[in-house]
């Protein structure tokens, strides 16, 4: 019997007090807990918590109309000194115009990995943000890139739009795609390992910007 | 028997009386696990919908329990189509074999591991020694027991024992054994510390081949995996490498992506006190230009389909590593992880190791009474296991099987002893005058401590106050005469 078979067999004789008619179904799953957040999706109110809890995580978070997103990513990113920065493919060319070209890396094609981390940061926009936990979803849509592009750098510029905020875990899920690789970011890397106290920094990029545009 | 990190282990009251023994060791876990007791109250406190919460983790828990080998083969057909190999394991010796293998077949001496308790428990980087493959853990814990040559302690944080001062001493002394050195004015600083690890860590993930991780869920519905994590060493393992062999206990599985909804809520709260840990990476097979182009998810058994078998002890597979019940332990915050003699620590641990390895050793047979009953775990637990409970369950286990292999321990034939005199009165004053006089004798300081011969093994682990002088019973004829019955009056 290979070992596929076998586990499955264990499986099935452990499982014998289980009746041989009861579905899944059958086993009853309350979910009565909270479906959606303290706020609708994209309200002032879901923006202002997304904010306010970003910045709990040691992360900057600024809301900027659209008008305004151009000159804060220039502003952002100013202050990594000169190395390069990536944007990735679709990021809305009217908030990269104020960025200098020859700072700018496209990941076309791809960059290798030790030339991702001699890059300066990352500017990226989101798949969806939720307010409650302060966290951002990417999804490799566009503007977003692969995964590692927000990972190697050091630095990792979001922007993200008012009416991509959720206030709940739960509503974030059902926004999402899970055939898409997807990351979870709430907050700098952090680690609660030395004492189990948290401390921002570690492998993952030490600074997280959020613009939020309104 | 699938353990093999910890073979050779005293059982738990012996290893306890020396762990007590270590005053930096409980000082060191009594700050981390008081830290982290805070935090999570906190966390926990403002979800209104806790509760409802932890009924619908439990609920959804049982749901896959009861039909796990349809949600496992769910899974196998989701991965496979989305481009990923699902390989099958009975036991640890079968995993390892699997593992060790498949990093074989890529050609690479070397791997990078995210922290994974699955692979402690089959022993993983031990037979990938033997194979002459370095595997280096990448989770700052991690990193600092395999730095120290120390044993895990805690599900979470595994250096728990560890402070910063007893850190930085090993990564001054042993990185650059590995690869980058701790940098020379290396301070205790925590900052210091994490940055000291990144600088470690960075040649070893931008030149890795190969990944190996364990996982935190895996969804049947859509065949994603889901690795919750907080420094970015987990992304890197997932993401940079060509390959990715993820081991997992069978039991990771659940139902629909939307179930995610619950265990996303219950873990980081209960695990670190966050609201959301840093980082949760998600991914279904491979993908084209993004990740590792070959994904293994090795699917393994190791004693859980034992644990499955029994209606009482199944529910603790409902477990989501969180480690809530280790922090609030009185028991685990004084004798620490190492005392259980098993990867799986704390009050889990004493519910979990039993189940998974069997009863068949001293270490194993003990670990159901390293409890005191408080049910402070059972509270915390986002998936409410009634531990508690299944300690008694396994505590019953290993009596009968004690009963059965006819080995009269001197506590059972106490306790028959017991029963004589208790239910006889004139036996029990009689029993009373002995024991106050005989204990005064034994006693020091008002207590009454390791007592000689057989009654050591009872006394061993338990102080007790010397019973009064006059027992109750003594005290009440001697001062309320007019009450004493006459004797042998019959009732008509």
């Amino acid at each position: 019997m290979n070992a596929r078979t076998e586990v499955l067999d264990r499986i099935r004789r452990a499982l014998a007090d289980v009746p041989a008619n009861e579905e899944p179904a059958d086993v009853s799953v309350p979910r009565s807990y909270a479906r959606s957040g303290p706020a609708p999706a994209g309200s002032p109110a879901a923006v202002d918590l997304l904010a306010e809890r970003l910045a709990e995580y040691g992360a900057s978070a600024r809301l900027v109309p659209e008008g305004d997103v151009a000159s804060y990513v220039a502003r952002s990113v100013a202050g990594l000194g000169t190395g390069p920065v990536v944007v990735p493919g679709g990021f809305p060319p009217e908030w990269r115009s104020a960025l200098d070209p020859d700072r700018v890396l496209s990941d076309v094609p791809r960059l290798p990995v030790a030339e991702l981390d001699r890059c300066g940061g990352v500017v990226t926009t989101a798949a969806a943000a939720v307010a409650s936990t302060g966290t951002l979803v990417l999804d490799g849509g566009p503007g977003q890139g692969r995964r590692a592009l927000t990972l190697v750098p050091d630095f990792h510029l979001c922007v993200v739009r008012a009416g991509q905020v959720v206030a709940s875990v739960p509503e974030a899920l059902t926004v999402l795609d899970p055939s898409r690789p997807l990351t979870f970011v709430s907050g700098p890397s952090a680690t609660s390992d030395i004492e189990l106290d948290r401390v921002e920094g570690v492998h993952g990029p030490r600074t997280l910007d959020v613009l939020i545009v309104i | 028997m699938s353990d093999t990190t910890f073979l050779g282990m005293p059982a738990f009251p012996v290893a306890a009386r020396d762990a007590l023994r270590d005053s930096q060791l409980r000082g060191n876990l009594a700050r981390a696990t008081g830290t982290i007791r805070t935090r999570r109250a906190a966390a926990v406190g403002e979800q209104d919908d806790w509760e409802e919460l932890r009924e619908a983790g439990r609920a959804l828990k049982e749901r896959t329990l009861r039909h796990l080998d349809r949600y496992l083969l769910q899974l196998e057909e989701k991965v496979t189509a989305a481009g990923g190999q699902v390989h099958w394991a009975r036991d640890a010796e079968e995993a390892r074999r699997i593992v060790v293998q498949l990093v074989q077949d890529t050609g690479e001496r070397e791997v990078v591991k995210v922290k994974s308790m699955v692979t402690q428990e089959i022993g993983l980087n031990e037979a990938l020694a033997e194979a002459g493959i370095d595997a280096y853990e990448t989770d700052l814990a991690e990193l600092i027991v395999q730095l120290g040559h120390d044993q895990p302690s805690h599900i979470l944080v595994p250096a728990i024992h560890r402070n910063r001062a007893e850190i930085r001493e090993i990564f001054l002394r042993s990185m650059g054994e590995y690869g980058t050195p701790a940098p020379a004015g290396l301070d205790d600083d925590p900052r210091r510390l994490a940055e000291a690890a990144r600088r470690h860590l960075r040649e070893k993930f931008l030149r890795a081949k190969v990944a190996v991780s364990g996982v935190n869920f895996l969804v049947a519905e859509t065949g994603t995996a889901v690795v919750v994590e907080s420094e970015g060493n987990g992304r890197m393992c997932l993401t940079l490498p060509e390959t990715l062999i993820s081991v997992t206990g069978i039991e990771k599985v659940v139902p629909t992506w939307q179930d995610l909804e619950v265990y996303l809520q219950l873990l980081p709260r209960s695990s670190t006190g966050e609201r959301m840990n840093p980082y949760t990476s998600t991914w279904t097979g491979t993908t084209a230009e993004d990740g590792p182009r070959t994904f293994h998810l090795v699917l393994v058994d190791g004693g859980r389909t034992d644990t499955l078998a029994d209606p009482v002890g199944r529910q603790v597979l409902n477990c989501i590593r969180c480690s809530a019940c280790l922090n609030v332990c009185p028991v685990y915050e004084r004798v620490g992880g190492h005392t259980y003699g098993s990867v799986y620590p704390g009050p889990i641990g004493a519910v979990l190791s039993p189940q998974l390895r069997g009863t068949d050793s001293e270490a194993d047979r003990s670990l159901p009474f390293a409890s005191s009953l408080c049910g402070a775990c059972y509270e915390v637990c986002p998936v409410k296991i009634d531990i508690p409970r299944v300690l008694l369950h396994l505590r019953a286990r290993v009596v009968e099987q004690e009963r059965e292999r006819r080995l009269p321990k001197p506590e059972r034939l106490a306790m028959t002893a017991a029963r004589w005199v208790l239910t006889r009165p004139s036996w029990l004053s009689a029993a009373q005058r002995a024991g106050g006089l005989g204990s005064r004798l034994v006693a020091r300081r008002g207590r009454l401590g390791r007592l000689p011969g057989p009654l050591s093994r009872w006394t061993d682990t338990r102080d007790a106050p010397v019973p009064a002088a006059e027992s109750f019973s003594a005290w009440w004829r001697r001062t309320h005469p007019e009450t004493r019955r006459p004797a042998r009056r019959r009732q008509s």
